[in-house]
């Protein structure tokens, strides 16, 4: 979706502080305020009964609870509500009704035309840090049966307003991870923890790791730093959604995305090698030395 | 407080029977504090007054704190609060803290409607900006309590949790890490607000007999 855009950027590298630090390039100005959404899906009440209905529930648990109902596929503690907010239902937290109507679509990321089972396959490999359910199985059926109908009476191929995360400005600064450090410790250690691990209490995850080995991995769409910056604007600190500046989200991005987690599952066995092949983007720091530590070296 | 009414507070509290577990062991204020908190620390369903036992040991010391510098404004406690020193509040803080909460009684059927849509699901209604999250994102599974920071809901009396949020919206409490609990209490409707706090009431303070909300 972005990424195409983003290779045509010209990239520009500048060190700070002893990190490499990689700034935006001076690419076409982003995208302003997205055009409030108009589609609403159908309300909980509205779930159909029948053996469509038990599909579609199931698909709505797997979302809001995915360690849990589709434990053989998720190899961490983040389930899919944790980035698509309100059970896959919130314009702008990349809604599943938006998505749903937006596939078969090209992505440069596999270099083929996706169906929308197969970009829930990516999910599970890279954001949940699993295995790809196969696409006959029950936990894709239900969710793609919960998808399509969160997507009822959505017009196909449409340009759908709130789909996504909305772009953020280019920052006037290149992202900092020392800024970072200091929005993080104010406005997210209190959730995700100072080592990022995140929260559980009485056996549940209430705060998700945002980094470390319970969180997406570096093959994920999270960890370049302006997929994460565009989340983290439209969605945290839970609750205050909005008040942080683009300039702080992006520094909180880089932040965050400068921590060990997870090994990219397209690893090579070396990480030049694998950052070359899949990471030759100036907005993914894997392979890149941050604090004398090579990302992804020591992966989780 | 008035001497009067600290006299009296004590009276009740010897007519109560006092506190159950042994005076050594207690901060002395504690036997005050029975009075209304209950000599468990469970509080007072009847009259909203709410249990203690078992709440982070730092939040209850942050309340203490907040009462006795008008963050958090309510007449009773902050003369309750206003003689009590720092080494006080955290001798009570830590004595609460460690009272068991005891488990059940369970309901034999979860509340459902409004109440337990808001407090598991939330209301995204408005939106991000406006939208709020499900209780239970940042108070736990079953409004149990997260860390130090987000203290157990479920068992406190309603008329006590609804006061609570009146109190952010009318500006009476103050309390609270980055504004979060003030924000969303001023995204609330009056219906929600009853609906909530008539949810969490129902739940039991300790689910630890196997009950799941
Ligand atoms: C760690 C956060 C995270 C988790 C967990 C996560 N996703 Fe995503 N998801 C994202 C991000 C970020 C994007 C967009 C980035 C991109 O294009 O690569 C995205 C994109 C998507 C899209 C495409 C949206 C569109 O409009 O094209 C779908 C569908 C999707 N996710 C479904 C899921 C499902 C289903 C799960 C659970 C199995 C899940 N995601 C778990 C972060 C996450
Ligand atoms: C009040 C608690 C709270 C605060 C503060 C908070 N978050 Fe979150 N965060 C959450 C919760 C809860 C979720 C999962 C949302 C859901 O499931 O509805 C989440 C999800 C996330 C995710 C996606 C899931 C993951 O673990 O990767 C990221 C990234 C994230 N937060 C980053 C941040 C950043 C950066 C900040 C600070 C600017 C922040 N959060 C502040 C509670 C918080
Ligand atoms: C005369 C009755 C009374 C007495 C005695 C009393 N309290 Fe309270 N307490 C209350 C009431 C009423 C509230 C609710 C105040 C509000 O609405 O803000 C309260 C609230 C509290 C809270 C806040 C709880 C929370 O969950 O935020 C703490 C802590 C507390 N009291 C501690 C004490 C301690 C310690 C003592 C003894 C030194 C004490 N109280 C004595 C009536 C009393
Ligand atoms: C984003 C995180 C977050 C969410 C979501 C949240 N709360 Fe809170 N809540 C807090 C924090 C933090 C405190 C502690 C405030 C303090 O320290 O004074 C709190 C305290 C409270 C208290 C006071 C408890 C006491 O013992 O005095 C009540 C009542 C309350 N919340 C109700 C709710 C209700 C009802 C909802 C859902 C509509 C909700 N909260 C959602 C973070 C949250």
């Amino acid at each position: 979706m972005k990424s195409a855009k983003l290779e045509a950027r010209r990239v520009l590298t500048l060190a700070l502080c002893g990190a490499a630090w990689l700034a935006l390039p001076n690419g076409a100005a982003r995208a302003q305020a997205p055009a409030p959404a108009t589609f609403s899906p159908p309300g909980e009440a509205a779930m159909p009964t029948g053996p469509f209905g038990d599909a579609v529930k199931l698909g709505e648990n797997i979302f809001r609870n995915t360690p849990k109902y589709a434990p053989q596929f998720t190899g961490n503690t983040l389930s899919c509500d944790n980035c698509h907010l309100d059970g896959g239902r919130l314009a702008n937290s990349s809604p599943m009704w938006a998505a749903y109507v937006a596939y078969p679509a090209y992505r440069s990321k596999n270099k083929k035309v996706n169906t929308f089972g197969e970009r829930l396959q990516g999910c599970f490999r890279f954001s949940e840090n699993g295995k790809a359910p196969p696409l006959d199985s029950a936990v894709m059926v239900a969710l793609e049966s919960y998808s399509f109908w969160l997507a009822t009476n959505a017009p196909t191929g449409a340009k759908m307003a709130g789909r996504g995360y909305p772009e953020l400005p280019k920052p006037a600064q290149p992202p900092s991870y020392q800024r970072g450090q200091v929005v993080y410790a104010q406005n997210c250690s209190l959730c995700h923890g100072a080592d990022g691990a995140g929260t559980a209490a009485h056996g549940a995850v209430v705060f998700p790791a945002v980094w470390g080995k319970n969180s997406y991995n570096w093959g994920a769409g999270m960890s370049t730093i302006n997929n994460a910056a565009d989340f983290i604007q439209a969605n945290m600190p839970l609750g205050m959604a909005g008040t942080l500046s683009a300039q702080q989200a992006w520094d909180v991005a880089a932040y965050i995305d400068s921590q060990d987690r997870p090994q990219d599952p397209r690893f090579t066995g070396s990480v030049a090698e694998t950052r070359a092949k899949f990471h030759d983007n100036p907005l993914s720091l894997y392979g890149t030395t941050v604090n004398g530590h090579v990302l992804g070296a020591t992966a989780q | 407080m008035s001497r009067i009414l600290r006299g009296l507070v004590i009276a009740l509290t010897v007519c109560l029977g006092g506190p159950a577990i042994s005076a050594a062991a207690t901060p002395p204020q504690a036997s005050e504090c029975a009075a209304c908190h209950g000599a468990n620390g469970m509080g007072n369903q009847a009259s909203g007054f709410p249990a203690l036992a078992g709440l982070p040991s730092a939040y209850l010391q942050a309340q203490l704190a907040a009462f006795k510098n008008h963050e958090r404004g309510n007449a009773i406690m902050g003369g309750m609060a206003t003689p009590l020193t720092g080494p006080d509040m955290a001798a009570l803080g830590d004595y609460y803290a460690a009272l068991p909460v005891p488990a059940g009684p369970v309901p034999p059927a979860l509340p459902a409607g409004p109440g337990a849509d808001l407090a598991q699901r939330g209301d995204w209604q408005a939106g991000l900006a406006d939208g709020i999250p499900s209780c239970d994102s940042c108070h736990g599974p079953g409004g149990a309590g997260v860390g130090a920071q987000f203290p157990r809901l479920a068992g406190q009396p309603a008329v006590y949790l609804a006061a609570q949020l009146n109190g952010w919206r009318d500006g009476t409490r103050k309390t609270g890490p980055l504004g979060l609990m003030s924000a969303i209490a001023h995204r609330l409707s009056p219906a929600q607000i009853s609906a909530v706090a008539a949810y969490y009431a129902a739940l039991p303070a300790n689910t630890a007999n196997g009950a799941k909300p």
